[in-house]
């Protein structure tokens, strides 16, 4: 086992506890509204993901006429995919939240127990 | 014909507006702007269609003018132009059907018109991540849907498919990262070249992460958990489309990566790839079964029936032979016209007579003579009685496991033919071979499911169904029968797509 690598990419390693967490959270917790944070979260994870693949040491923006030709430019794309990816992570989380809140006025909690009891009685 | 693909995406795009805009002005004008709007986008697609298979070679247009691999390519090819005409034709189909089953508000026909867009986008794209975007269009458009169910059992299920369905998705984006991270590239046709040469360590988990994304998305056991409640709580017009449709979309989006970007090669050379597909498929036809047999409400059994049937369609993607991938694609497009004819036929039932479970069956046959044949040609269909399209797919696909020699998968189709006979010839028993027990009083009866679960909420006070209804029902039972015969004289035009997809 290489320890070293647990030093090296320390970033991979927050991307999968933030995977992690956000499953475990989704799974666990029986409060809608922290599963939905926990979707976020696991989201998150994705977003960091993609980000730090993206980082070059020593790379410069992708700008027409900034550096030289022996400059190393960055990847403009995963910046671009997640941007793209945070605004349908936004609208989800709209929705959600506003399931819930039509959720709670149907049946006054917000606890994925006790409304599998209320349910049960319908 | 190659500049006019984007429309299939935009004109939903601009319908969406135009029903929300000029709905609220006035609630009537919902209606008609989504059904003109689903009637140019059906014409379109006919067209795109035709042009392709009378052609012979996939038309593909590069959008923006930012050529491919840096720009989204959208491409039709004989594979998804079939997929295409069917979304369209459904959407139509299970419009004329909501005109008067419901719901009627605005919000309906935006979130209707929206998830056109999201899978006809989903269906045409050529780009990896643009998969991803109307992937998720369209799973947040089906969420607001089968939320438009008036009670709080409506919310409850679309929460649940709203959280399952972006871990799916969310997986799937994973997935696309190993394969960007791997190669650069997101353009389908681009990755399946480069994949080739990159890690196969990351190939592999780049495939597994997809498959499993998607199978979320099209709900095979055991990640379906999220459909069978979502089909049940949403309102009937509404179950009868996305039970046609989303999951139909999901399982071309898989074919498609398995084919297109992985490639047949690394399906049969990679060491787990092709065995996982196949477990996954295998298990989905069995447990799908035997969980439809243990239901009691109609519209959860109807459900359950698509997480087996679904298996049988990956099972064909996974064998990879001619016969299997055309089986694929019959039964994909087979199954979409018959579960969709069966939802609303339920539902259609449910306004005769309060139907909502197994017992209510009692008798219907000759309460609603035209609904119950219907509903029971398309159980047959389903069942796979020749020579309904129903038979036909599954044939193929068990053709082609023979063919394969995989004796697993050709056992197990035939074990879950069995099944869906007993699933659902206790229904057609039902219906004409016994007497209702509470003729005279029906209403009371049947009142109290009927208020559990929601379903009279949404039917407006219909106390019959009207014509458009019947004849939507109708029509999907003839064609069960009628596209079966049909299949020979499509098989050939197929043939030149299965040759690149199959690399023959």
């Amino acid at each position: 086992m290489n320890v070293d690598i647990l030093f090296t990419h320390y970033n991979y390693i927050v991307v999968a506890l933030l995977l992690t967490i956000g499953a475990y959270m989704l799974v666990e917790t029986p409060n809608l509204v922290k599963k939905v944070i926990g979707m976020n979260v696991f989201q998150s994870g994705i977003f960091l993901f993609f980000i730090t693949s993206a980082y070059r040491t020593g790379g410069s923006p992708p700008i027409v006429g900034h550096g030289g030709a022996s400059t190393t430019y960055v990847s403009p794309l995963p910046h671009v995919l997640i941007l793209t990816a945070i605004v349908v992570g936004v609208s989800l989380t709209a929705v959600a939240l506003a399931l819930i809140v039509r959720i709670y006025t149907e049946y006054g909690t917000l606890d994925e127990r006790v409304l599998r009891e209320v349910r049960a009685d319908e | 014909m190659n500049e006019l693909l984007p429309l299939l995406v935009a004109i939903p795009l601009v319908g969406a507006v135009a029903s929300i805009t000029l709905g609220s002005w006035s609630d009537r004008l919902a209606w008609p702007v989504t059904f003109l709007t689903m009637l140019v986008h059906v014409g379109l697609a006919t067209a795109v269609a035709s042009t392709v298979y009378r052609g012979g070679t996939p038309l593909a247009t590069a959008v923006g003018g930012f050529t491919p691999p840096f720009g989204i390519e959208l491409v039709v090819d004989g594979l998804n132009a079939a997929i295409l005409v069917l979304v369209s034709a459904v959407a139509v189909g299970v419009l004329v059907y909501a005109r008067r089953a419901g719901p009627h508000s605005v919000a309906f026909h935006t979130g209707y018109l929206l998830l056109v867009a999201g899978l006809s986008g989903m269906t045409i794209t050529g780009d990896m991540f643009n998969l991803y975007v109307f992937l998720e269009i369209t799973g947040l458009a089906a969420y607001a849907l089968v939320a438009t169910g008036d009670d709080g059992r409506a919310a409850v299920g679309a929460l649940k498919y709203l959280l399952v369905g972006t871990v799916g998705a969310s997986l799937f984006l994973i997935g696309i990262g190993y394969a960007f991270v791997a190669t650069g590239t997101l353009n389908m046709a681009d990755l399946a070249e480069k994949l080739a040469t990159a890690d196969p360590t990351l190939v592999g988990a780049s495939f597994a992460l997809v498959v499993t994304g998607l199978a979320v998305k099209t709900a095979l056991f055991p990640l379906h958990t999220w459909q069978p409640e979502a089909y049940a709580s949403a309102p009937d017009s509404v179950s009868g489309l996305i039970a046609a449709l989303v999951s139909t979309v999901s399982a071309y989006a898989l074919a498609r990566v398995t084919f297109s970007v992985y490639t047949v090669d690394f399906l049969t050379s990679s060491a787990f790839a092709q065995e996982f597909l196949l477990g996954l498929a295998g298990i989905s036809i069995v447990a799908g079964s035997l969980l439809a047999v243990m239901q009691t409400e109609i519209k959860r059994m109807l459900a359950y029936s698509s997480v087996s049937q679904f298996g049988l369609v990956v099972a064909g993607v996974a064998i990879a032979n001619e016969a299997a991938v055309t089986g694929s694609l019959i039964h994909l497009v087979g199954h979409a016209v018959m579960k969709g004819g069966l939802f609303l036929a339920a539902g259609a039932l449910a306004v005769v007579a309060g139907a909502r479970t197994v017992e209510d069956y009692d008798g219907l046959g000759a309460r609603a003579p035209l609904l119950s044949a219907a509903f029971a040609v398309l159980s047959l269909s389903m069942v796979g009685i020749p020579p309904a399209v129903g038979f036909v797919g599954k044939w193929y696909i068990a053709l082609g496991a023979i063919q394969a020699e995989s004796w697993p998968i050709a056992v197990v189709i035939l074990v879950s033919t069995l099944l869906t006979l007993a699933y659902f010839l206790r229904l057609v028993e039902r219906m004409y071979f016994r007497t209702s027990s509470d003729d005279v009083t029906s209403s009371t009866g049947t009142g109290a499911t009927a208020v559990a679960d929601g379903g009279d909420d949404t039917d407006d006070g219909l106390t019959r169904p009207s014509a458009g209804m019947v004849a939507v029902v109708v029509v999907a039972a003839l064609l069960a029968v009628g596209l079966g015969p049909l299949v020979s004289t499509f098989e050939p035009l197929l043939e030149p797509t299965l040759e690149t997809l199959l690399q023959l």
